[in-house]
């Protein structure tokens, strides 16, 4: 994938260009807004970071150009600032996630793959599946290998939000943001606990396991 | 105090304004009370002399000069109405009848009337002031009457001479009375910039002296007081705080320190390398989190997200909540109960208030033994709601309650459990943005935490 990053700290951009390029992702940076811009504009790039607080032209005001420029690129902002209305503000100007720093890179990793999976399939679909694991979403029923699965509704839209990330590694932050729209960390490991539980529900007794833990990072599910 | 100080008082410059509006005000009565008098008895003085020289003239009429002459002299000798003054001349000015002896020489006001000085032959020899009204017959004869007006300038003396003493009286009193008022006020205004003065000098613990009136100024004071009350805990808190840092900050960055100081010894072994890697980015993670939930504390303390309130739902709140930590407290062998009595609807941050009550809860499953219960609810008491949770973990002693909302307050008895001393720090925070009281009981055994919303609709 072809990424531009525009941060103007020499350190963190160091950091994100050499992860990044490890992923195997071609990566260019931009030190500045007004830059950083052109560069946006000029060259097709399938996903954009940004830091919010940028010399000559702020990280917010460039992605509102950009997007009154109809260019839609998926675009990941970066801050220090993290309260729940700066997240919504970087996403009122037109941003698609919001990462607040420090944060570690396996979460960066994890939003990045959401965001281009995103841009790519936006049919509205019935049915999702993954392995023999069978998600019906009008229905709101669940089978795997034909059998039927009881789940709770909370249940359910973890199930969903992992199906819709299927393959993809999914984050505690990701789905305490997205599943319970909670935007703060609770001090005790709330989440791995419904993990555990909807993964007894529909791993246990079958043969391959699909939802699996990815240590230092959070969860995939995959029939891999 | 000093005379000049009390001069200066914007009391006293108000009582002189007062003094000012209030004389003139009374200074507008007297006028009135003297046109109603002198004023009116100079007209009916007037009066009088115009309607005797009507009459005068048709006894002219009627009579001719002999029968005006015979009523003028009557008129002139008599004792009665000693006051009038009469007199009748030819067209040259001649006197003819009459008690004055010569036409005065005067000039007459543009309305004819006359004003002049008449010898009066008395006790003393005075000189009257007296005022007339010409008045010209048929055939040339010139008739004068008019009237002695010292009595009644006298009077007109003595009212105006009572009226100004009235006003200078009234000033007089209301001078002393703005300056008494002004002198109270002027001492408690004085007793509170003189504490003021000391506490800004250094000592905190002093307050503002009241009188137990119940007045403006005892308002005054005891809001003030207040204001002093809650500086002062915000200091200790702050004083607490930097003791607390020494502890809780310190500890974390010193085991990172000494993790990346054992990595840099050159450790063969990939595995234990690792292991110190990842303790010291855990290390690291905690500092940022404390450090992210201290700066949260700030800005919700700031007091800033009162503008961005919304209504919340409290009962789907605490139901989400609960549905958020079912699963861990199931796994920890507690017994999670939820208990919504009734819907109620407030104005609020859904976001701070879901974080406040999970911290609670986070308490409620970290303290509970296994076996234990937990209770999640929501009720109302006296109309307003309540959310309540309990727990039967160790409780908190009652000396406590009152210092655990302070940041990085532990328990002696936990400071080896994890957590950094501010998860009932940001539930304060939290309550006090959204003027919520919270209160902590036993729950015999454990804790039960209640907070209280404001009982009026709009929860402000």
């Amino acid at each position: 994938m072809r990424i531009l990053i525009i941060e103007d700290d020499d350190n963190t951009a160091s950091y994100l260009l050499k992860g990044l390029t490890e992923s195997g992702h071609t990566v260019d940076r931009s030190a500045d807004g007004k830059d950083g811009l052109f560069m946006a504009l000029e060259d097709d790039y399938d996903l954009i970071i940004v830091d919010r607080m940028l010399p000559v032209l702020d990280g917010l005001s460039l992605i509102r150009s950009l997007r009154a420029a109809n260019r839609k690129m998926p675009a990941l902002i970066l801050s220090a600032l993290g309260e729940v209305d700066d997240r919504v503000e970087g996403l009122q100007a037109g941003g698609d996630d919001y990462l607040v720093k420090p944060f570690a890179f396996a979460e960066l990793l994890a939003r990045i793959e959401a965001l281009t999976r995103r841009s790519d399939a936006q049919s509205p679909e019935t049915m999702l599946r993954v392995g023999d694991l069978e998600v019906n979403l009008l229905s709101r029923t669940v089978r795997r290998a034909g059998q039927p699965i009881e789940l709770q509704p909370r249940e359910f839209r973890l199930l969903e939000y992992l199906m819709r990330h299927a393959d993809q590694v999914v984050t505690r932050t990701m789905l305490l943001e997205n599943v319970w729209d909670y935007h703060f960390d609770p001090q005790t490991n709330v989440i791995d606990v419904h993990i555990s539980r909807l993964r007894t529900k529909i791993d246990k007794g079958f043969e391959q396991p699909l939802l699996h833990t990815v240590r230092g990072a959070g969860y995939r599910l995959s029939p891999n | 105090m000093s005379q000049r100080h009390l001069l200066k008082s914007s009391t006293f410059r108000l009582a002189l304004v007062y003094m000012g509006l209030f004389g003139s005000s009374v200074l507008f009565l007297l006028g009135f009370i003297y046109w109603s008098t002198a004023a009116y008895m100079a007209h009916q003085a007037d009066e009088t002399i115009q309607a005797e020289i009507a009459g005068l003239a048709e006894r002219y009429r009627s009579d001719g000069l002999t029968g005006l002459s015979s009523v003028l002299a009557r008129r002139s000798t008599s004792r009665v109405g000693g006051n009038a003054l009469y007199l009748l001349t030819d067209e040259f000015g001649t006197p003819l009848v009459g008690n004055l002896d010569r036409w005065p020489p005067v000039t007459p006001e543009p309305n004819g009337w006359l004003n002049f000085s008449l010898e009066h032959a008395g006790p003393r020899d005075e000189i009257h002031p007296a005022r007339a009204q010409p008045f010209v017959l048929e055939g040339g004869y010139r008739l004068l009457v008019g009237l002695d007006m010292q009595e009644l300038q006298q009077t007109e003396r003595r009212i105006v001479t009572a009226l100004i003493w009235g006003l200078a009286i009234t000033l007089l009193l209301a001078l002393a009375g703005g300056t008494l008022m002004s002198r109270s006020m002027v001492r408690r205004i004085e007793s509170i910039n003189q504490t003021s003065s000391r506490i800004i000098h250094g000592d905190l613990s002093r307050r503002i002296p009241t009188e137990d009136s119940d007045d403006d100024f005892d308002h005054l004071a005891a809001n003030l007081n207040r204001m002093l009350d809650r500086i002062q805990a915000l200091m200790e808190d702050v004083r607490r705080v930097s003791d607390n840092i020494a502890h809780d900050l310190k500890t974390p960055l010193t085991r990172l320190r000494n993790s990346l100081e054992l990595l840099g010894a050159a450790h063969e072994d990939p595995e234990e390398r690792q292991q110190l890697v990842e303790g010291a980015l855990g290390e690291a993670d905690g500092l940022l989190a404390t450090f992210n939930a201290l700066l949260r504390i700030a800005r919700i303390e700031s007091g800033a997200r009162r503008e961005e309130f919304r209504p919340v739902d409290l009962a789907g709140l605490v139901r989400d909540v609960f549905e958020l930590y079912q699963p861990l407290a199931e796994e920890k062998g507690q017994r999670l109960i939820l208990d919504v009595r009734v819907n109620a609807q407030i104005q609020g941050d859904r976001s701070l208030l879901s974080q406040a009550l999970a911290n609670l809860l986070d308490n409620a499953v970290k303290y509970t033994p296994a076996g234990g219960e937990i209770g999640l609810g929501l009720r109302t008491e006296d109309q307003a709601p309540v959310i309540v949770v309990s727990d039967s973990g160790p409780g908190i002693p009652e000396p406590e309650r009152g210092k655990v909302f302070t940041r990085f307050y532990r328990l002696e008895t936990s400071r080896s459990t994890p957590g950094n001393g501010l998860g009932l720090s940001l539930v304060a925070a939290v309550a006090e943005l959204h003027r919520v009281h919270i209160a902590l009981d036993d729950n015999r055994p454990g804790l039960v935490v209640r907070l209280l919303f404001s009982p009026n609709i709009n929860n402000l």
